[in-house]
């Protein structure tokens, strides 16, 4: 039997037309993440086995239309033209529609046709179309288009037999021709550009097909112009020419849109009949409560509530557990081995860096368990219009809401939610934002410094005291900073057009249990993959600068190992925040994660590593601390400094790490940590200072 | 169907329908909002403002949307009786 290279067919559709749940219904598990350089959203390729014959299926990201604004955008539109570098070319369309809402998810279907490959169309959620007094006929919608219909209820798993067999024949069918028709005016212009891109396809390196070439003529703003004028800027004028032969007056996007919808409307007076006049469906009725002045905005603070509080306390016996497992088999190792680099490496070492990747998947897991339902339910949009408002000036949407607010327990988490955001803009804002936030692993630096250096001076007859202020303020410095952050980045690094914020509210319906356990396993499990072999060696790093070079006769290794180098190398760059070099080498040692500090300031101190923030042999050990002339050590502008530098500072490998994963960049994670470092270096410097001019 | 004199979609109060003539502007969120089928002759309803007055809430071709204001006044319509 001859070897036939496997084909690949893209499946595309509207956002919310439960694609996510066709793909996992036809391919299973056995799906991977195509990756390409500088994409950041991802695609996913599955494979799926049609009568012993394997096909690739790309999961393109949800689309409503091919007219790319954003390079991610872009990416889709070339993958389904076969332009992408490194993705396979697509044979044939797998098309999902949204039998609920046909005539604008026909939108894409009319340009899909035009790109010359075969199609077949999954007819999804006729259910719900029913349920809403639509009855679609995809006999005569497969008729009417030429493309071959299939109902499907995904969510149930049926249909699927059905689409399966259709993809068999796919690669081989015919190629649709039915779709509209551009006037004369627009064709002559469309036909005179391709000839002129023909003719410089040697400049170009490639050909361009006639879908980009619409793409280009009409989309003024769009991506696919932009990057051919970069490429060859003299055609700019050519390109002006040719709009202008196209219409004389008014927008070309527009003039698409309109014919588009007229021939959209031929193609559902045929196939679609609006069996009731439009009555409130149970959707409207939710939708009114949800998104009530009074109501739904108390709603919205409950849900968000639960959410926070879920990954804020109710993931501690989870990772507290995480760490007694981890803890047990450090003492067993230690028992096994003789004391020695071997015994330290895999205690201090190995089983710190598995141990500080795992108590991450607690939060993350719990996180998208709440956003997969969330999302899956419809309520994720409405969140995001509730919220819209409050987040709209300072340059992001409502859509910002929940990763921001997650950050506050864990910006690992909050990070990887900014998926949600599609604006390419503002997701990079939010996830540079997320981890000024100030998270729970911050909570132990602050503990331990409040309890040793802020006096409990109570104010109000009692109810509140300065310690919990000063608790309150660090959590306040992160917001206050991220503010300007924000903005800034919007007007510099990240400057562009506001983004538009047209977003679909779906009809609300039961969310798929097995949806959203399937993306809690693939949030967790790309977590570990990507960013924990990643968080696992800067543990193992920072193990090896505080144990080598080893010498077992000092008391206290750690002062002559390359850490406590490093420390006293880097003394006078720290001495304006009033650190000396201990202080120094405990903030890089806390590099991989923030909490460590605690354990460092513990073997820096003498006291050992086995303390928590509340052991009161470390805080007597802190206040007790001196420099070699004898002044104390912490006093408090030194406090206050060092809890400024924590509540501003990147020190967490698991966020730089999944900033690189999520931007598909080390660029943004090193510039996150980079401004977030300086930021945490001013603000502590200006603290000190301000406390000392203060008499502190 | 008496038409009543034309506005822009942002000063349309919630519950009432309108019939969409032009859309404003030539850019890409234009264009987005007609791809979203906001095209002259449409029909769409005001459903909702949002909590703090922003956005907006309509619905057009059997389907939810929210918009901003200030994307809301790209959008001339007039009022249906």
């Amino acid at each position: 039997m001859p070897v036939t290279p496997r084909q690949t067919i893209a499946l595309i559709g509207n956002p919310n037309t439960g694609k996510t749940t066709l793909f996992n219904a036809l391919t299973g598990l056995r799906q991977r993440v195509a990756n390409y350089p500088g994409v950041t959203v991802e695609q996913k390729l599955g494979e799926l086995q049609i009568d012993g014959t394997a096909v690739n299926l790309v999961d393109l990201p949800g689309t409503y239309s091919l007219a790319a604004i954003s390079p991610d955008e872009m990416i889709t539109v070339d993958t389904l033209l076969g332009q992408q570098a490194g993705a396979p070319q697509v044979k044939g369309i797998l098309a999902i529609v949204d039998a609920s809402n046909l005539p604008r998810n026909l939108y894409l279907v009319s340009q899909l046709i035009e790109c010359s490959l075969p199609i077949v169309i999954a007819l999804n959620m006729m259910d719900l179309a029913l349920a809403k007094g639509v009855a679609v006929d995809a006999a005569r919608l497969s008729e009417r288009l030429g493309i071959p219909v299939i109902p499907t209820c995904a969510h149930r798993g049926t249909g699927i037999v059905e689409v399966r067999r259709a993809l068999a024949n796919l690669c081989n069918g015919r190629v649709p021709v039915d779709g509209p028709r551009f006037p004369e005016r627009v064709e002559g212009a469309l036909q005179g550009l391709q000839r002129a891109l023909a003719s410089l396809a040697l400049q170009l390196g490639r050909s361009i097909q006639r879908v980009e070439a619409e793409r280009i003529l009409i989309d003024t703003e769009g991506l696919a112009a932009r990057r051919l004028i970069d490429k060859i800027p003299a055609f700019g004028v050519q390109l002006t020419a040719w709009r202008q032969q196209a219409t004389e007056n008014g927008s070309l996007a527009g003039l698409e849109a309109i014919i588009r919808y007229q021939w959209i409307r031929q193609v559902t007076d045929v196939a679609m009949t609006q069996m009731t006049s439009a009555r409130k469906t149970v959707s409207d009725r939710i939708d009114a409560v949800l998104t009530h002045k009074i109501l739904g905005t108390g709603i919205f603070l409950a849900i968000t509530a639960i959410v926070f509080q879920s990954i804020y306390t109710w993931a501690v016996p989870l990772q507290d557990g995480i760490d007694t497992v981890l803890g047990w088999m450090g003492k067993h190792v230690t028992s096994l081995l003789p004391a020695g680099a071997l015994q330290s490496l895999i205690v201090d070492g190995l089983i710190k860096g598995v141990g500080s990747v795992l108590v991450f998947i607690p939060q993350i897991a719990l996180l998208f368990c709440f956003i997969a339902l969330l999302e899956d339910c419809g309520y994720m949009a409405r969140a995001a219009f509730l919220m819209d408002r409050l987040l709209s000036r300072i340059g992001l949407s409502g859509k910002s809401f929940i990763p921001l607010l997650s950050s506050f327990a864990c910006a690992v988490p909050g990070i990887m939610a900014a998926r949600t955001i599609d604006n390419r803009r503002d997701r990079l804002a939010t996830i540079l934002a997320a981890p000024l936030m100030s998270c729970s692993a911050r909570l132990p630096v602050y503990t331990l410094l409040i309890a040793a250096f802020i006096p409990p001076t109570a104010y109000l007859g009692g109810w509140i005291d300065l310690r919990g202020l000063t608790l309150f303020a660090m959590h306040l410095v992160g917001i206050c900073v991220a503010i300007p952050v924000i903005w800034g980045l919007k007007c510099s690094v990240l400057r562009g057009q506001p983004a538009p914020f047209v977003m679909e509210l779906p009809s609300y319906k039961r969310p798929s249990l097995r949806l959203v356990a399937f993306r809690v396993y693939d949030r967790v499990h790309a977590f570990v993959r990507r960013a924990g072999t990643i968080i696992a060696a800067m543990t193992i790093v920072i193990w090896a600068l505080a144990y080598f070079p080893h010498e077992a006769t000092q008391a206290h290794a750690i002062d002559s190992s390359a850490l406590g180098r490093i420390g006293r190398f880097a003394e006078p760059a720290f001495a304006p925040l009033g650190w000396d070099w201990r202080i120094a080498m405990a903030a890089i040692a806390a590099f991989p994660a923030r909490e460590v500090v605690v354990a460092a300031f513990g073997t820096i101190f003498h006291v050992g590593a086995e303390v928590s923030e509340t052991s009161p042999g470390l805080r007597a050990a802190l206040q007790t601390a001196t420099w070699p002339d004898g002044r104390a050590l912490f006093t408090l502008p030194v406090a206050l400094s060092l809890m400024v530098f924590f509540a501003l500072c990147c020190q967490c490998g698991a966020t730089v790490a999944t900033i690189r994963r999520e931007t598909n960049s080390w660029g943004w994670a090193w510039f996150t940590f980079g401004y977030m470092t300086a930021l945490a270096y001013a603000g502590a410097f200006a603290v000190y200072h301000i406390a000392i001019a203060l008499g502190g | 169907m008496a038409l009543l004199p034309t506005t822009t979609l942002d000063a349309v109060a919630p519950g009432e329908q309108v019939t969409i003539l032009t859309l404003r502007g030539e850019g890409a969120v234009t264009q987005r909002l007609a791809e979203m089928g906001m095209v002259p002759g449409a029909h769409l309803t005001v459903v909702r403002y949002a909590p703090m007055g922003d956005p907006l809430e309509i619905s057009l071709h059997g389907y939810h949307l929210s918009l901003r204001r200030r994307e809301a006044a790209l959008v001339e319509v007039s009022r249906c009786r």
